[in-house]
């Protein structure tokens, strides 16, 4: 053992390496919600256009959306690799939940692939409205998911779990509205900014009642913070919206998503799993595995970044009017 | 209901045989599509636009189903296989957020610059966006090949208690992630994905070449389509040998390292020397057609070859039979067939790569319908090959799911109920059937539509170029 020296027995750099792969985790989980978050909210949004402008929808995400799902295969992975007991409890006790969340998916990757391969109105209604479907049902799903592990709830369905669905359903629904300011200005984003103010109030509505039904301590320095930082937010949102300020509605949003991990981890913390009674400490990986993880995670993570770099800088500014999904 | 461990195995034995499908088309078609990218950029041919925006639809849909059902293999180890993703996890997780990072997240990315930027980025950066999109297929089956073969051939790892629970902990980085087996494992499969896609063009291009010089009937594109058979036979020619040779060497490892598979594969029940060969053999009682660990067979063999093949050369080499090992055989039936399956096909797609070499050079590969009649058939075969041949890998290892360390009996999430399950089984099963039958409609309809035609492209056909390049 000894050709690894130290890297067996304590923590590269004494770094506080479990608490760091929280963060780690929870750093790949809200790039998940605020990438793919505005895929889903323009799944929503997609209900209610006219052929041209799904089209248009569609488009706008295309480059974009299989690149930010992967961002759950990180965190999925990052999870496992970090924490596997953890990972392991976690999913096999919100066993239904997980597949809802993996049909979700599937059901929203596939129906844009199908839907633009016939133009008959029949199959455009039937995968339009899987397409909406799947974005619908996804991040409601997830949500349910993240406030029952949060809360170390057993059962699959709880009240408080369902208001946080719907909170995160909402936060995607502001987070596509902003994201359609960016790339599609005109009349489809003016008339999109309704469903963002709309979706604003009531994300703050929802994530209030939430935690109001869950239990949790609300006077809490993390809660009372959380709650107040995401009240001036959505504040700035709304002003961003109505004043025609695509890019500071879209940095509002990706304030709300940082705050809803803080508040995460926070109500987490110590836990990783409160319902199977999990620390981050008890379900960490030994100190030799941790170690090479850290380093091979410190060399990809900045290179996974610029990939995202060279993506969104490609396809930077607004869409072209030709520019369709196809 | 279905009882738990039960519909679990079945359940991840569909969803990963599904799965497999996806990913083959799109590290087979990886080289495939940077080839043509680079010629499209360097010549300005439309033919390599063409090749390359075909393709690319293909490439593209099998993608997407490739990340649905991959994103449903990756939980599945927490939802039903919870004891597994404990015991092995800190050695397993790794390789599989590894695979995340290095491999998905360059393919997931580049592939948005690669479908939707021909016009939108430099031709430079288009070129990279290929051989990223191409590098990140290849990647995946690296990381996730090094955890298979983990499980297949474990070492670098001590068991120790965590929580309560014996769990496997890192001793050896490289003891445990460079395995023999991966090298084997990794050549056997990309070459696989490469033959497989190969027999897919040709097999779709024959048809077209088939309905035009044969049949007589117009055909949109027929150059375009004599082209790709062209190029997928140069494809065939190479891997087709070069899969039965190393598969031959990865078999021979096996035997020295999966003992138990390898009498499986063979139908070896008792520890001898001069061990026959099996081609083929049956049951001789009716109960024995219903039980895959029948010993009572009837087959065609040749005296001593299975030994002759393990060794090398020595008739005499002793094989240890399924009865020496205190473990269950598995069942063998499965493993010997799918082993047999797999290399018949494989000696018939060498034959097939002759065959069309043979006809392309006495200029006849355009006027033989046996042979199109035979490309057309093989079109879905060398996926059926990489099916049989995973069969062999993941059903001949049981019982175990990490070799010698961890029954799948006992790798099960221990509190699943047995309803839970059977709806998820149930769910799969619908789902998964409407999935690939979509998947096949929507080839059909994009091998239909044909390529894109010569007024829709875009590449600025260079005839400066073009007279050079055509000498």
């Amino acid at each position: 053992m000894g050709e690894f020296g130290g890297l067996t027995s304590e923590w590269l750099f004494g770094l506080p390496l479990p608490t760091l792969w929280f963060g780690l985790v929870l750093f790949a989980l809200g790039a998940f919600l605020l990438l793919d978050g505005f895929d889903f909210g323009i799944g929503v949004l997609f209900a209610t256009g006219s052929k041209s402008e799904r089209e248009r929808l569609l488009a706008v995400i295309g480059p974009f959306w299989d690149g930010n799902e992967v961002w759950l295969v990180v965190f999925g992975g990052l999870l496992f690799a970090a924490f596997p007991s953890a990972y392991a409890s976690l999913f096999s006790r919100y066993y239904l939940l997980t597949f809802g969340i993996l049909a979700g998916l599937g059901l929203r990757g596939l129906a844009p692939e199908l839907y633009e391969q016939r133009d008959d109105v029949r199959w455009r209604r039937l995968w339009g409205g899987a397409f909406v479907v799947g974005s619908t049902l996804t991040p409601f799903l997830f949500g349910l998911l993240l406030v029952n592990w949060v809360t170390g709830a057993t059962a699959t369905l709880t009240l408080h779990g369902v208001f946080g669905g719907l909170a995160l359903l909402a936060f995607c629904v502001l987070d596509g509205v902003a994201f359609c300011q960016l790339k599609t200005p005109g009349p489809l984003a003016v008339r999109m900014r309704v469903h963002g103010l709309r979706a604003g109030i009531a994300y703050l509505a929802l994530l209030l009642v939430s935690l109001a039904v869950s239990g949790v301590d609300l006077q809490s320095l993390v809660v009372l913070g959380c709650v107040f930082a995401s009240v001036l937010l959505i504040g700035t949102y709304s002003w961003a919206l109505r004043r025609d300020r695509p890019v500071g509605a879209f940095v509002a949003v990706g304030g709300v998503a940082l705050v809803l991990l803080v508040l995460f981890g926070g109500l987490a913390f110590p836990y990783i799993d409160r319902g199977a009674g999990l620390t981050i400490q008890d379900a960490f990986i030994s100190p030799l595995m941790a170690n090479l993880m850290t380093i091979a995670t410190a060399f990809l993570l900045p290179l996974v970044l610029s990939y995202f770099v060279v993506l969104y800088s490609a396809f930077s500014g607004p869409i072209e009017s030709e520019e369709s999904y196809g | 209901m279905i009882d738990p461990t039960i519909a679990s195995r079945l359940q991840f034995a569909l969803t990963v045989m599904v799965h497999i499908i996806f990913p083959v088309m799109s590290m087979g078609l990886a080289p495939f599509l940077i080839w043509f990218t680079v010629q499209e950029v360097r010549t300005g041919r439309p033919i390599y636009e063409q090749l390359r925006r075909f393709w690319t639809k293909i490439f593209a849909l099998s993608f997407v189903i490739g990340t649905v059902t991959g994103l449903v293999l990756e939980f599945e180890f927490a939802t039903n296989f919870a004891t597994f993703a404990t015991v092995a996890g800190e050695l397993f997780g790794g390789p599989l957020a590894l695979e995340g990072m290095m491999a998905f997240m360059l393919e997931a990315t580049f592939l948005g610059v690669f479908i939707f930027g021909r016009d939108r980025v430099s031709d430079r950066l288009y070129v990279v966006s290929s051989v990223a999109v191409g590098l990140g297929t290849w990647l995946s089956a690296v990381w996730i090949l090094i955890a298979n073969s983990w499980m297949q051939t474990p070492r670098g790892f001590e068991l120790v208690t965590k929580n309560g629970q014996r769990v496997v902990t890192l001793t050896d980085p490289l003891a445990a992630y460079l395995t023999p087996r991966f090298g084997y494992m990794f050549v056997h499969m990309q070459n696989a994905a490469v033959e497989s896609v190969a027999l897919f063009m040709a097999g779709v291009a024959a048809y077209y070449v088939y309905r035009h010089h044969i049949r007589g009937q117009s055909v949109d594109a027929i150059a375009f389509w004599e082209t790709t058979l062209k190029i997928a036979i140069v494809a065939l020619v190479i891997t087709a040998p070069l899969q039965v040779l190393h598969g031959d060497a990865y078999a021979r490892h096996v035997a020295q390292s999966q003992p138990q598979k390898f009498a499986a594969m063979e139908a070896v029940w008792e520890t001898g020397s001069y061990v026959p060969e099996y081609i083929v053999a049956f049951p001789t009682t009716l109960d024995g057609v219903f039980d895959p660990r029948t010993r009572e067979l009837f087959g065609i063999a040749i005296p001593g070859f299975a030994s002759w093949l393990v060794s090398g050369g020595n008739p005499e080499a002793t094989i240890r039979g399924l009865e020496s090992f205190s473990t269950r055989a598995p069942p063998v039936a499965i493993v010997f067939w799918s082993f047999r399956i797999m290399v018949a096909l494989g000696f018939w797609f060498i034959l097939l790569a002759f065959w069309s070499a043979f006809r392309w050079r006495r200029g006849e590969l355009f006027e033989d319908d046996l042979l199109h009649r035979a490309l057309m058939i093989s079109a879905p075969l060398g996926i059926v090959a990489v099916e049989v041949g995973w069969i062999v890998t993941e059903v001949g290892r049981q019982p175990w799911v990490i070799q010698g360390v961890l029954q799948t009996a006992d790798s099960v999430t221990p509190g699943l109920g047995g309803q839970e399950a059977t709806l998820t089984l149930v769910g799969f099963v619908g789902g998964y059937t409407a999935l690939l039958l979509l998947y096949a409609a929507v080839c059909r309809r994009i091998i239909r539509s044909g390529p894109p035609s010569p007024d829709e492209l875009t590449a600025t056909d260079n005839s400066a170029q073009e007279v050079r390049t055509d000498g």
